[in-house]
């Protein structure tokens, strides 16, 4: 029996239409645009000035405190300039240009194929190097690995969990990973079970990737301790809440942290990242894009450096077809869809989405009839009718009561709703602004 | 039967006399004593309760009144002067008086000014949209016309303009209560001196990019040409980050810098129709020998 989170969810077509392409390495760039604010936290403070010649893999960034995260040259070439740009949606954030000449690697830097599966280092070697190498969470929250491997003091984590659900609909940048890198995930999980010093390690992956699940269960015969899960179809599936509920059968607390329940989750694509840094040097400088949406010819799942241009990958398709209406950064669900073409491929991003008006049409709100299906839906089980009408009306005590500050922003209220009332919209408005009240308090 | 008639009502009049002696003395013991002239201050004030004098209220500013030493800091915008100086003679205190203050909208980014770069389709309020994104336009500071200061105000002093899409502020009936300044997410209301005769001149535009960048984005930018500074007498307009602001404190109201700037962005508002720049060139030419 497949298993799945106890409450809420939904089930949107998952449109996996990329599904059975190849990963293949991208173009590099002609102007890589490198910004220093691509994780949660601090941004990272530039180490390099206009005019220097930089090679791929240099520190560039370097973390500005614990929850910050190094960054690196993702091409060669020298330093154009440092200066604020934007990023998808708009946010201005300090960006170093680098006008790419050759390809150039830093020395140390392992480049063969060649699977290093033996362990050397011991756990705090391990987290020191990820921190070097500036690795943050690829599903998408891009929070410092380093600072979740290191729990607070007291708190002991019990097992691992790998995140290979990718329940999104058309996302299949994991999917891939899992089938084609399926070795370096494992031993990555391996590395990050020795710095957590955990014996537990279960992939949780979503049925519909039979491929993957093949795969990861052939070869978690040879990982010892590994277990592959097999989930049920569900969005919001891959929250890391939901993940934990669905494998280990625990509750996270309101505002606590997964390693409270003995859990730490990563993403299979940050499993692909940790083992490259640790047994192959070679810091986070490039991502695996999916390219998809029903309009194009052709989806392609993409290797791309960190620092691309978006409206490159848009040219490698062969530019925006006709009827899109929206470009999306990420899954439909959780998404954002994009202010600024030029923007630069950051740690964070996923996929490009190309869809049309019939599919991403917003129709006209209607009153809401307590039908409760947001309710049902809500897997942080929350009322969000009440939240909305509560946020309506500036009552921040009582959003506060129901708990505003659980809201994931997974999009499944507002995907139920049969009155198109956009609820997520007012929900993460005021969930910031509780929050921010919560924190001056 | 008699006996238990007069029983209930003998039993029920003892129980009436001890629960009001029981309550003489507890109303005794916990006497509130509140000064009368709060009631008083409070009849006179507006009653609109919008927050604009910084408390939670009209009563709660007229209890301050009462308690503080002098006025000085408290006002009410709504009533203004002669609200303030009747609570100050009810108070037997002096009320400074306060130039009047009207809200101004310092964008000018009108639908013809600015070219729609993005579409938005989610939930009509700046707000939300400022969460998600930068703007509908390539100017990342100007006004995202859809409303919140228009909801927010309690005195229907704002309208979005249907020509222009833009906010217009009904200075007849701003309170400058500051309601609309707190809504807006990009910080393009500001509070200014009315003026005399309601006449004033300032700068509408927030754009804080280079010249080139700003025009770009918008016909009607302050591109920080620094005209207008050279030619303030007064020393009322300052330059910073590419941005002119003029201070109201200053500004003697000549309107040289008006005529000065070369994308329009410089604002004067109930000014008696001045005659043809260039018409008075004209003359000078033909009277000059």
């Amino acid at each position: 029996m497949s298993k799945t989170f106890s409450m809420g969810g939904v089930h949107p077509h998952d449109n996996k239409i990329s599904a059975n392409i190849a990963i293949e390495p991208f173009p590099l760039p002609a102007i890589a645009a490198i910004s220093l604010a691509q994780h949660i936290g601090a941004p990272a403070t530039p180490v390099v000035q206009k005019g220097d010649f930089v090679r791929v893999g240099q520190l560039i960034g370097k973390a500005t405190g614990f929850v910050s995260a190094n960054v690196h040259a993702s091409v060669s070439g020298t330093v154009k300039s440092v200066e604020p740009f934007v990023d998808a949606t708009g946010a201005l954030s300090m960006t170093i240009f680098i006008e790419t000449q050759g390809d150039e690697w830093i020395e140390g830097i392992d480049r063969s194929s060649q699977i290093v599966s033996n362990i050397t280092l011991p756990g705090p070697e391990i987290i020191k190097k990820i921190t070097e190498c500036g690795i943050v969470g690829l599903g998408g929250a891009t929070f410092p690995t380093h600072v979740k491997l290191s729990p607070p003091p007291g708190k002991k984590a019990t097992c691992l969990i790998l995140n290979g659900a990718e329940c999104e609909p058309f996302l299949t940048s994991d999917y891939r990973i899992m089938v084609e890198f399926g070795e370096e995930v494992l031993t990555g999980a391996r590395l990050m079970m020795r710095a957590l010093d955990v014996q537990k390690c279960y992939v949780g992956i979503e049925e519909n990737k039979p491929q993957a699940i093949q795969k990861m269960v052939d070869l978690s015969k040879r990982f010892l301790g590994t277990e592959v899960v097999v989930l049920k179809k569900k969005y919001p599936q891959g929250g890391e809440k939901q993940l934990i509920d669905a494998i280990i059968k625990r509750q996270t607390p309101s505002l606590g942290l997964p390693v409270d329940v003995g859990a730490v989750v990563q993403n299979v694509g940050t499993a692909l990242a940790v083992y490259e840094a640790v047994q192959k040097n070679k810091p986070l400088i490039d991502k695996v894009i999916t390219v998809t949406g029903f309009q194009l010819n052709e989806q392609r799942n993409f290797r791309v450096r960190i620092g691309t241009p978006l409206s490159q990958l848009i040219d490698a398709v062969g530019g925006i077809p006709e009827n899109t209406a929206k470009l999306v950064l990420g899954g439909p669900m959780m998404g954002k869809s994009i202010a600024h073409q030029e923007a630069p491929v950051a740690k964070a991003s996923s996929a490009l989405l190309f869809l049309s008006e019939k599919e991403t049409k917003r129709h006209s709100e209607g009153p809401c009839i307590r039908c409760a299906k947001c309710v049902e839906v809500c897997p942080m089980r929350l009322e969000c009718y009440l939240l909305y009408k509560l946020g309506k009306a500036n009552r921040y005590e009582e959003l506060e009561q129901n708990r505003i500050y659980d809201c994931i922003e997974c999009g499944c209220c507002m995907y139920g709703c049969p009155a198109n009332i956009p609820l997520l919209d007012m929900v993460r408005l005021k969930k910031g602004e509780v929050l921010k009240i919560m924190k001056n308090r | 039967m008699t006996p238990i008639f007069i029983f209930t009502v003998v039993i029920l009049s003892a129980l009436g006399v001890f629960f009001a002696v029981v309550l003489y003395f507890v109303a005794q013991k916990f006497k509130v004593i509140e000064d009368p002239r709060i009631d008083d201050v409070t009849a006179v004030l507006p009653g609109a309760n919008c927050g604009g004098c910084g408390f939670a209220g009209c009563r709660a500013f007229a209890e301050k009144c009462v308690a503080a030493d002098s006025l000085d800091g408290l006002f009410c915008p709504v009533g203004g002067n002669t609200v303030m100086g009747v609570t100050a003679q009810i108070l037997g205190k002096t009320a400074p008086e306060k130039a009047p203050m009207v809200a101004v909208l310092r964008c000018g980014g009108a639908k013809d000014k600015r070219e729609l770069t993005n579409r938005y389709d989610g939930l009509a309020s700046c707000a939300v949209a400022a969460t998600l994104y930068d703007g509908n336009t390539a100017c990342r500071y100007g006004c995202l016309m859809l409303g919140d200061c228009v909801h927010a105000c309690a005195f229907d002093a704002l309208q979005i303009d249907s020509e222009s899409g833009m906010p217009i502020v009904d200075d007849t009936k701003c309170t400058a209560c500051r309601a609309c300044v707190r809504s807006c997410p990009k910080s393009l209301v500001e509070l200014r001196n009315m003026g005399p005769k309601r006449r004033r001149v300032y700068v509408s535009c927030q754009n804080k990019e280079k010249g080139a960048t700003a025009r770009k984005a918008c016909k009607a930018t302050c591109i920080g040409c620094g005209k207008c500074v050279k030619v303030c007498t007064f020393e009322a307009i300052t330059l910073e980050n590419n941005l002119a602001y003029i201070n109201d404190q200053k500004c003697k109201l000549c309107r040289k810098c008006v005529g000065e700037c070369p994308t329009g962005s410089i604002i004067e508002v109930h000014f008696p129709e001045r005659k043809e720049a260039s018409l008075q060139v004209e003359q000078n030419l033909f009277t000059t020998p």
